[in-house]
């Protein structure tokens, strides 16, 4: 358990971003032994690996890739950069500072399953990173990494940088699809899965940077090795983004299973002086809050589950005791409510009745029966949305209402902030 | 074709630019919002109904098609901004690390409330949603540049580097 650098192995060598970098360390030998393998061979590694999906899911990789009809059809795939949970900043450092490890986690994953073109589709306030990409395409492509014969091979491998425009919903994978497509970003009914019908109503696999990236060290150096990582439902390393009330935010790489409070108190720093924890928000601001008290577990998708919360990116939000948790819940409804793509009733009116309730909360307007609203919005919305923006935005209300209720109690009640803020 | 169709001046490389994205995809509607960047940058950071019509030409498309799509997104702006536009982060990691104090000061500094823009037209000042600088925060965009780790005093630094 702890800290080990797989995903992060190269980051703070000088010009990380290099090919000739890169290439120095190993990059694209595994791609170019990738391509002498049958592409079901990769498949297969990829399950036996247990590697699940980074981007929040959670969702089996390998078994996702199987669903890839084999036809001749045209197939994409699509990297999905978009990060935009609040609390998430790992993708981030891979697309800056090791772009080619993703480039080549791509050309794998795309061979695998029987595509030679994928896109990135990269939040369009990245820019700079997505220059960093293209220009790493470029190189790549000159030296026949990638491009119509890499390696020689016959088997063209083209990756295309597609800026987002600002929309958390697009990293959703179907909303990602349609804003690829050129429209406003609304998720789409499922089935038909993105598998069968995703881009162009082609077959689609969309995987997150973290997924893709993972897939060069499970190649090079066995699916067996990477389950031989973590715990049980959750194998191998993981990237995890911790900020807020901690002395060294940053981004860690963890082997699955570390503790929780292994990487609050030992590895980013722990409180600042004189200051308590108050909640920690575990996985993304979609997660269920947990309290001082919840956080004696291990970072794995089940243990979080148990917790009754969620892993998700991995973006960890460390509160102290200087945080008032009714103002920051409303201030993430707000986010939610904005976000919202409007395409289903539940989401776009819920989300924006427990923005309005939390604001008369919030000004000292606020009703004790508000508290028992705000639950039944979450009973109304929950599970019936068209996609999960309309639960994600129910994570921080309801949990924040569960454990925290005296502090809204005080807000009600007294009309005051407990905080003072 | 892409110049003619142009009612507005148009840069060498912004015309170039605009023809290796309408073909660079299967579809060429894929290339709508890169297209809606390029136009933007080249008009000063604002798209009006000009640049509405003309990219509506280049993909066939209804106006209010375009006018849809781009309304979607929150990087695209349909109102005029300023030179500088100062994209402030107020979602949670950034609020528990000063963010209010940074839009506060930037307020009493350039003497307008978020949302408005300078009378000079320099600056416009908005917050935003996670900018995926939260390890770093506070933080903010100025234009399409991050700046992280803000203080005041680094906040100062930069508008004045504004010019």
């Amino acid at each position: 358990m702890g800290e080990m650098k797989v995903l992060l192995k190269n980051v703070d060598k000088p010009n990380s971003h290099l090919l000739s970098t890169y290439r120095e360390g190993g990059g694209y030998e595994t791609l170019k032994a990738a391509l002498g393998m049958e592409p079901s061979q990769i498949v297969e590694e990829v399950k036996k690996s247990g590697l699940r999906g980074r981007g929040g899911a959670g969702f089996p990789t390998g078994l996702k890739w199987s669903f890839v009809p084999k036809t001749d059809a045209p197939k994409y795939l699509v990297c999905n950069a978009d990060e935009g949970e609040p609390g998430t900043f790992k993708d981030r450092v891979i697309i800056e500072r090791d772009p080619h490890l993703l480039l080549e986690g791509i050309a794998i994953s795309a061979y695998a399953i029987g595509s030679h073109r994928a896109y990135i589709y990269i939040r369009g306030e990245y820019e700079f990173g997505a220059q960093v990409l293209e220009r790493a395409i470029q190189e790549a492509e000159e030296a026949g990494v990638l491009g119509e014969r890499p390696f020689g091979q016959d088997y063209p491998i083209f990756i295309t940088v597609h800026r987002g425009a600002g929309a958390y919903v697009c990293g959703e994978e179907t909303a990602l699809l349609d804003s690829l497509e050129g429209r406003r970003g609304h998720p789409r009914i499922r089935p038909p899965f993105p598998a069968s019908k995703g881009l162009y109503q082609s077959p689609t696999v969309i995987n997150n940077v973290e997924t893709l990236s993972s897939v060069v060290e499970i190649i090079s150096r066995g699916g067996d090795w990477y389950a031989s990582l973590g715990t049980e439902k959750s194998k191998g390393t993981k990237l995890f983004s911790i900020s807020g009330h901690v002395q060294r935010p940053g981004v860690y790489e963890l082997v699955m299973g570390t503790p929780f409070k292994e990487l609050i108190f030992d590895i980013a720093g722990g409180m600042r002086p004189g200051r308590e924890l108050k909640a920690v928000i575990p996985g993304g601001s979609s997660t269920p809050m947990l309290t001082a008290n919840e956080i004696d577990i291990l970072l794995d998708y089940e243990s979080l589950v148990q917790a009754g919360s969620m892993l998700g990116s991995g973006a960890v939000i460390v509160l102290d005791d200087t945080t008032c948790i009714v103002k920051e819940t409303y201030r993430l409804a707000q986010f939610y409510a904005h976000e919202s793509c409007g395409q289903c009733t539940p989401c776009r009116e819920g989300t924006h009745w427990m923005v309005k309730i939390l604001e008369r909360i919030v000004n000292g307007n606020g009703r004790e029966e508000d508290l028992d609203l705000l639950l039944h919005i979450g009973e109304t919305l929950g599970g019936n949305c068209l996609c999960p923006l309309g639960d994600a935005a129910l994570g921080p209300v309801i949990s924040s209402v569960q454990k925290f209720r005296d502090e809204y109690l005080e807000h009600i009640k007294n009309k005051r902030c407990p905080i003072g803020g | 074709m892409i110049r003619e169709q142009c009612p507005f001046p148009l840069s060498p490389e912004g015309e170039k630019r605009i023809d290796h994205l309408l073909n660079r995809y299967p579809e060429k509607r894929s290339a709508l919002l890169q297209v809606l960047h390029v136009v933007q940058d080249e008009r000063g950071g604002y798209l009006d109904m000009d640049c509405i019509k003309y990219i509506a030409r280049l993909f066939d498309l209804p106006p209010a098609e375009v006018y849809s799509v781009a309304s979607f997104y929150t990087m695209y702006n349909l109102k005029p901004v300023g030179k500088y536009l100062i994209q402030v982060c107020t979602n949670i990691a950034c609020s528990v690390n000063g963010a209010e104090e940074i839009v506060s000061h930037i307020e009493n500094r350039l003497g307008i409330k978020r949302g408005e823009t300078t009378s000079d037209g320099k600056f416009t000042l908005i917050t935003v949603e996670c900018l995926g600088s939260c390890g770093t925060a506070p933080a903010m965009m100025v234009n399409k540049d991050y700046y992280e780790q803000l203080t005041p005093e680094k906040v100062d630094k930069v508008l004045e580097a504004c010019v």
